[in-house]
């Protein structure tokens, strides 16, 4: 699902100082955060919002929980959310351990919720709402628009937004999908929901070495009548190395960059050698529709 | 983190799976006092394929073993210097079998893997069709089950012994659970001549996400080779990959790095290095930049900052303070972007008297330009 101006969300960790500051920047978005979660300080009001115990205080009065609590106290928080009805749980915390993921995984497709991430910057809407830590704010990076793009790493999805809106191409929806091996929400299904999205007219893959995820996505690419551009990142990254994300790693010959492009430009994707080349690719590949 | 054999069999025992009980040893001499008959003589790395890369020796006799030994402490193995080795007695081997769990990443659950062919290159096992590798996924919440672990050791024709070996696959995935592994893998799992099933070798891999949960494990586990520089980054918690181009690349995120380094390598050049300060580390740019000077091979410094949790203006500060304590000689290029960006590229204007390109494109071109400067 898109994140839209509609949805109520609870903060899980909102009460503390970067969940604060991230708190605070979405309400100026009005983006609709209707609580906080920490059973030490329940009862209590921050930022002007109720903090709870367990959103289980709000149950099914909310469609989003945002995760700000710490790699080991995330699993029990998921397992919290679900049980209160939420449908989307954005994780994005880094280092929780891989075991505990495939469990919160396992937990939210028991309850029909999904999870984003983790390891993610999370959801933005431009011009309509926000969760996580993007600068969604910062209006030379994200303006609305008909680009859709999904990202496994924070700071290149920012780079990417950034060069699409120096060129007048807005954004329907940037979904950060997380850099850890094994995330929720993945490449493939992000597509599906850009593919179904009527506010969406083309779509930037914005990969990195290791997994399959871009493999994976290039089949479906092949299937949209949408135009999808990609980039991959860790071109010239060394072999069995995590590059910064525990996702991004090749080994015994998986995961490598040429696997990725050639999957994907023989899907008919065009794959863009630098950040800079994707709104080129994006404007001709919109003219030829 | 990677488990060198030794270290891994005797967890695997604590589950219940049978290994040969080998002696460890740092010197060749003392295979000569621990030698009991035709051994086996494994060199100890925390990596892949030591078999192909003469890590592993037969010996019959005392004199071969220690020979063999001598032979085997003291290479280097995939980076690894071996210090030492583990002897262990030959068995006669009926069937070798393949087993494994690993978190697979497409199916976003634990998957085991099982063959009836084992003691191979696993990784080459589908390219020159020597067997047929079985898998199952695995409901993490539910465990694996006694009819996944029968359906599984069924494929593989043993007779007797499945029964033994289905067992083996409920306690190697209790262990996979137990331990936090990435990857709990026997390869080979051996039926011996006499009947019983041995756990010949095994390779285990701790998710790294999951050392601070395992204390037992984080001290006994396999460090990556690693240069001095790469230590001292990694003692203040941050990732250093010595590169040994020219341009020194200090980002923000492991994907904008990646992709700056890739920039470097498109426009002519070749990064010094991999090193990231995004996400809780963004207020660590000082140290990070004491650090990367210090890497020899650097001509220019090259700084690519696009922000969302990582404040520009934090990360500039700490690399203004930092290139003002050590004054190095180099030219220095930035780009900015992102959360801070108006105050970041103010502050770089008035401290350090340079102007931040607008396109990071530009940016790395004129570093790749100042590495060339003075070369043919």
């Amino acid at each position: 699902m898109i994140l839209r101006g509609h949805h109520k969300i609870i903060v899980y960790g909102g009460t503390g100082r970067q969940g604060s500051f991230w708190t605070e920047r979405m309400l100026e978005y009005d983006t609709q955060v209707v609580a906080s979660v920490n059973p030490r300080k329940s009862g209590t009001f921050h930022l002007g919002l109720p903090v709870l115990a367990s959103a289980s205080e709000f149950k099914d009065s909310f469609d989003v929980a945002l995760m700000f609590v710490p790699p080991l106290s995330a699993k029990d928080a998921v397992i919290d959310a679900c049980e209160a009805g939420s449908k989307l749980i954005i994780c994005l915390a880094e280092h929780i351990p891989t075991h505990d993921v495939m469990e919160m995984i396992a937990v939210a497709n028991s309850f029909g919720a999904l999870i984003v991430g983790p390891n993610t910057a999370g959801l933005v809407t431009p011009g309509e709402a926000f969760a996580g830590i993007m600068p969604a704010f910062n209006q030379k990076i994200f303006n609305s628009g008909s680009i859709g793009v999904v990202s496994r790493s924070g700071s290149l999805g920012t780079l990417v937004c950034l060069n699409l809106t120096k060129h007048g191409l807005g954004q329907s929806s940037f979904i950060g999908i997380g850099g850890d091996p094994i995330v929720g929400l993945n490449t493939v299904e992000s597509l599906k929901i850009l593919d179904h999205d009527t506010r969406t007219n083309a779509v930037v893959i914005c990969g990195e070495i290791g997994g399959s995820a871009e493999e994976d996505a290039a089949d479906y690419a092949s299937t949209m009548s949408k135009p999808v551009i990609a980039y991959i990142a860790g071109k010239s990254s060394p072999a069995h190395k995590k590059m910064g994300h525990a996702g991004a790693i090749m080994n015994e010959g998986k995961g490598d960059y040429w696997s990725k492009r050639i999957s994907l430009e023989a899907a008919g994707v065009a794959v863009a050698d630098l950040p800079s080349e994707i709104p080129i690719l994006i404007t001709a590949a919109l003219r030829q529709d | 983190m990677n488990f060198e054999e030794w270290i891994a069999k005797p967890l695997l025992r604590k589950f219940g799976i049978p290994t040969l009980q080998g002696k460890i040893l740092d010197s060749a001499q003392d295979v000569r006092i621990h030698f009991q008959g035709p051994s086996v003589i494994k060199a100890q790395i925390p990596t892949n394929s030591r078999g192909k890369l003469g890590g592993i020796k037969f010996a019959s006799d005392v004199n071969e073993a220690v020979q063999e030994a001598e032979k085997i402490i003291g290479m280097k193995i995939g980076g690894h210097n071996v210090s030492r080795v583990l002897i262990e007695p030959q068995v006669l081997i009926e069937k070798e079998l393949y087993a494994a769990v690993i978190n697979d990443r497409k199916r976003r659950c634990p998957t085991v893997l099982f063959s009836s062919t084992g003691g191979i290159n696993i990784e080459n096992m589908a390219e020159d069709g020597s067997g047929h590798m079985y898998s199952c996924t695995v409901d993490i919440l539910q465990g694996m089950t006694k009819l996944q672990a029968t359906s599984l050791a069924r494929n593989a024709d043993l007779g007797n012994a499945e029964e033994m070996v289905s067992e083996i696959l409920l306690s190697l995935y209790s262990a996979y659970r137990s331990l936090d592994a990435e990857l709990l893998e026997i390869n080979p799992l051996a039926i011996t001549k006499s009947g019983e099933v041995i756990a010949l070798d095994c390779k285990f891999v701790l998710d790294d996400s999951a050392i601070i949960r395992q204390p037992s494990l984080a001290n006994v586990g396999g460090v990556e080779p690693e240069t001095e520089l790469e230590k001292e980054a990694a003692s203040i918690g941050l990732q250093l990959i010595e590169l040994g181009g020219q341009v020194g690349l200090l980002a923000n995120g492991a994907g904008l790095t990646m992709s700056t380094m890739d920039a470097i390598v498109h426009f002519g050049g070749k990064a010094a290095n991999f090193l990231e300060i995004g996400g809780n580390s963004y207020t660590k740019a000082e140290s990070a930049l004491e650090i990367l000077l210090k890497l020899p091979s650097i001509k220019c410094l090259l700084i690519n900052f696009c922000g969302a949790y990582a404040r520009t203006d934090v990360m500039v500060k700490g690399v203004i303070e930092a290139w003002k304590k050590l004054n190095p000689n180099i030219p220095l290029f930035f780009s900015i972007h992102g959360t801070g960006d108006e105050l970041a590229i103010a502050l770089v204007r008035s401290e350090l008297g340079v102007k931040p390109f607008e396109y990071m494109d530009d940016a790395v071109k004129a570093a790749v330009v100042a590495t060339m400067n003075g070369q043919q």
